[in-house]
């Protein structure tokens, strides 16, 4: 093979890149076959609605060479995500879109050996409050009424959540602890139907994310009475906070993508940028501010020292519980 | 009429070129993501959501519409001429559409199911049309007590019906609501029945693994061993003459189970628990409880293909209905739709009807069109199919083993559930030698795990008291109804007995 002056330049340049340092080819990373974005929640809640956005907006915008594929595995609490993410032989290609139960799941079943910290941290997407609803047609209209209706209907008072242990019970279980209240909890599959269920006055009174009942508030059919956050809400000027009421007590459901333990550094810096240009995207400003989600933005090491804190916040809400 | 007008405006919209090749397309991929085992109408709508992106909202909706539809009439075929269902929606369809393909009458079954999926379809678009918003409360009436209520009656359909022997359907079922009940507890959350501790079993059986595992590879040995592999298949001709024979019959034995199936398949529909397969399920217990000659369901009766076609068109429609009108999908497949209108700055809910009125109805117009288009297009492919069939049995069964593994790993790209699938062919394939009915076990892990959360939400209701299900307006009646039909076999073994005596 003569050496011509083309294919010299073209011998050249395969050089170089072959002995470029690996942390500029690391760089390089992108995936080579669809991703599995596996979302700790069955279809129609909160955090499948996230997740389905989050999934458009990448499509819309044409962010990622290869696609998200939702995969929704909500059995369990989250239980069956964090088993599948966690043994996962391709921790490149699997992330998580998480809750709350992040958190309260491995807290709650210690068997099924998932520790947390070994997951890659990737991108807080904001985090999502909390507000009591009620039924037009109860005829309630401000926390105190309700209050009083709760404690009159004397234990058969019924209201509707995703489970025992999960977000909204957390908070049921302090506005009981705090007013003194009895209530029949009736679990549900997803925040999705516990909404429905309250359109239908199947049960009498919600917590849930104002993404789930905005629909059927701008209806009039639901009545908002008291907010679970630090400040009121803009989209809700005139609804009460709990700290407002003198309890000091806010919650908030993460919206978090995380990715599977062992995933590479070059794989976990490329979503990194890839959900920072998603949440800076005008799409999801857009839809942080229509459904009331707070922006709440961390880098890396940040999102790692929040697992703690909320570890330890969560063992103590649960604790208070008696899970 | 106003109803009328904006109708007449929506199908305006969804016959302008553009959408009407949205629809065509649409409807074709439909046919054949339907027709292949595993890719159902969830994945379909799944892997084709981004190409949307490239036209307007209300004709991305449109054409994810056309596919849904086009999926729906596509899962019959497969059910029918490889006897794996193609979708988890047209398992009911295997019952009797395998069954008349093998004795040469498979003609008869594909003209069956696309006839009662087009009326099906007719159906459940008018009362769309006419009652939305009204069927929209009715749903939300069913609280857990009218679910499981409504559940009961569908397992009491599966008893109480002639024919079958009653404590083999029994052990059929039982054996479905144990495999249903593996994983994750809805209820506590803690893990059940995970067998050997391994974690495969911890996201429970999923239905259609169960489902291509009896009815793809259990059929398949099945008819291996009654024809030591033989080629027994006749030989299907399609003729001018045979497809007007066969499109009178199936309007004159099809007839009962189309009406049944249309109307309760919408119902069951807009319920958001149930869904397209449940109630295409349960269409068919229905029907056969109803019929003259119920001994003939299961080997090949034209009623039992209709039934659970126009029940799955019919319920796909209905599903839209509580995700339009409440935002809360009725399927899986329109979860997906759901997340894509958000993109596109619809908000489904209550208010969808009142602030984009030309989008509702464009949608609207847009399911009759499609309908018409997906039984045209479906009927002109029917002798392709046929000819498929003309293979030997001794070529056909290798490549229902392979459509059957392929299918079982897309649906959920898990080896586990591949190895999970062959086990449950080679069980089925033994219990069918004992004479075991396998039909109540598929519908027993579809209801079982809706039944169970419903019935302990209702206990919970209630503080424990059994009588939430009768005294409730609407529970009461249907659980009523339910034990009459449970109890009816014994009822009448009890008079046979005393008359003998």
């Amino acid at each position: 093979m003569s050496i011509t002056k083309r294919n010299f330049v073209g011998l050249a340049l395969a050089g170089l890149v072959a002995f470029s340092p690996l942390s500029a080819l690391a760089q390089e990373w992108k995936p080579r076959k669809p991703i599995d974005f596996v979302i700790m929640a069955g279809p129609g809640g909160g955090a499948d609605q996230i997740a389905r956005f989050i999934q458009s907006v990448a499509e819309k915008k044409d962010m990622t060479t290869r696609p998200l594929v939702p995969n929704n595995k909500g059995g369990g609490s989250g239980a069956e995500a964090l088993i599948h993410v966690s043994g996962t032989n391709d921790p490149d290609y699997t992330i998580l879109v998480t809750l709350n139960s992040f958190f309260t799941t491995p807290l709650r079943q210690p068997n099924l050996g998932i520790d947390i910290q070994t997951f890659t941290p990737v991108a807080m997407m904001g985090v999502d409050p909390f507000v009591l609803w009620v039924h037009k047609d109860s005829g309630i209209t401000s926390f105190e009424q309700w209050v009083e209706t709760v404690k009159a209907a004397d234990g058969d008072y019924v209201m509707g959540g995703t489970g025992k242990g999960q977000e909204d019970s957390i908070v049921i279980a302090y506005m009981s602890n705090a007013y003194g209240l009895d209530i029949k909890y009736i679990p549900y599959d997803g925040g999705g139907a516990v909404a429905k269920d309250l359109a239908g006055q199947q049960i009498m009174a919600t917590v849930n994310n104002p993404a789930e009942a905005k629909g059927f508030y701008e209806a009039g059919d639901f009545v908002p009475l008291l907010a679970f956050s630090d400040e009121r809400m803009p989209a809700y000027p005139d609804v009460p906070t709990l700290k407002e009421k003198g309890h000091d007590f806010s919650y908030y459901n993460q919206r978090a993508v995380v990715g599977a333990p062992g995933m590479s550094d070059a794989a976990a810096a490329y979503y990194g940028d890839l959900f920072t240009a998603i949440y800076e995207s005008e799409e999801w400003q857009g839809y942080l501010t229509s459904e009331s989600l707070s922006p709440l933005w961390m880098d890396a090491d940040e999102q790692r020292a929040y697992w703690t804190t909320q570890v330890e916040n969560h063992k103590a809400l649960l604790a208070a519980m008696g899970e | 009429m106003e109803v009328l007008g904006l109708l007449a405006d929506g199908m305006f919209v969804a016959v302008q070129p553009l959408n009407l090749f949205l629809i065509l397309v649409g409807v074709a991929l439909g046919l054949f993501i339907g027709a292949m085992p595993g890719l159902g109408s969830v994945n379909g709508v799944a892997i084709l959501l981004p190409v949307t992106f490239l036209v307007p909202p209300g004709s991305a909706i449109i054409f994810l519409a056309a596919l849904y539809y086009g999926a729906m009439y596509g899962g019959a075929i497969s059910s029918v001429t490889l006897g794996i269902p193609g979708a988890s929606t047209a398992v009911a369809t295997t019952f009797d559409g395998r069954p008349l393909a093998m004795q040469g009458r498979a003609s008869l079954a594909l003209v069956t199911a696309a006839l009662a999926s087009f009326v099906g379809g007719t159906v459940a678009n008018i009362l769309f049309t006419l009652f939305a918003p009204l069927l929209a409360s009715v749903a939300l009436s069913f609280g857990p007590p009218e679910i499981f209520a409504l559940m009961l009656l569908a397992f009491a359909t599966f008893v109480g019906l002639g024919g079958d022997d009653i404590p083999k359907t029994i052990f059929s079922i039982c054996l479905g609501l144990v495999l249903g009940s593996i994983g994750f507890d809805a209820i506590s959350g803690a893990p059940r029945l995970v067998l050997f501790d391994h974690t495969g079993f911890l996201q429970g059986i999923g239905f259609l693994v169960l489902a291509i595992g009896v009815y793809g590879i259990g059929e398949m040995l099945w008819t291996i061993e009654q024809t030591r592999g033989e080629v027994t298949a006749t030989t299907p001709k399609i003729t001018a003459k045979g497809v007007a024979a066969d499109t009178k019959d199936a309007v004159r034995r099809g007839w009962k189970g189309t009406t049944i199936g249309s109307f309760l398949g919408f119902f069951v529909g807009v319920l958001p628990a149930a869904g397209a397969t449940p109630g295409s399920l349960m269409a068919y217990g229905v029907t056969k409880m109803v019929s003259r000659k119920p001994q003939d369901f299961g080997k090949g009766h034209p009623g039992g293909v209709a039934a659970p076609e126009a029940a799955n068109n019919s319920a796909s429609t209905g599903a839209m209905l509580p995700m339009l009108t409440l935002g809360i999908p009725g399927s899986p497949t329109t979860a997906i739709l759901l997340g894509g209108m958000v993109i596109w700055g619809l908000v489904p809910g209550p208010r969808l009807f009142v602030e984009e009125t030309e989008f509702v109805w464009g949608l609207i117009g847009s399911f009759y069109v499609s309908n018409v288009a997906a039984v045209l297009i479906n009927l002109a492919f029917i002798p392709l199919f046929i000819w498929m069939l003309r293979m030997p049995f001794t070529i056909l069964a290798p490549m229902i083993f392979v459509l059957s593994i392929a299918g079982g790993y897309a649906a959920t790209r898990d080896m586990f559930d591949v190895w999970l699938m062959v086990i449950f062919g080679l069980g089925a394939f033994f219990l069918r030698k004992f004479d075991y009915p396998l039909a109540p076990a598929v519908l027993a892990i579809v209801l079982g795990p809706i039944a169970e959360p419903t019935l302990r939400q209702s206990l919970l209701l209630s503080s424990g008291d059994p009588s939430i299900f009768f005294t409730r307006p609407i529970a009461g009646p249907i659980t009523v109804i339910a034990l009459i039909l449970i109890f009816l076999p014994a009822f009448k073994l009890l008079r046979k007995r005393r008359s003998l005596a």
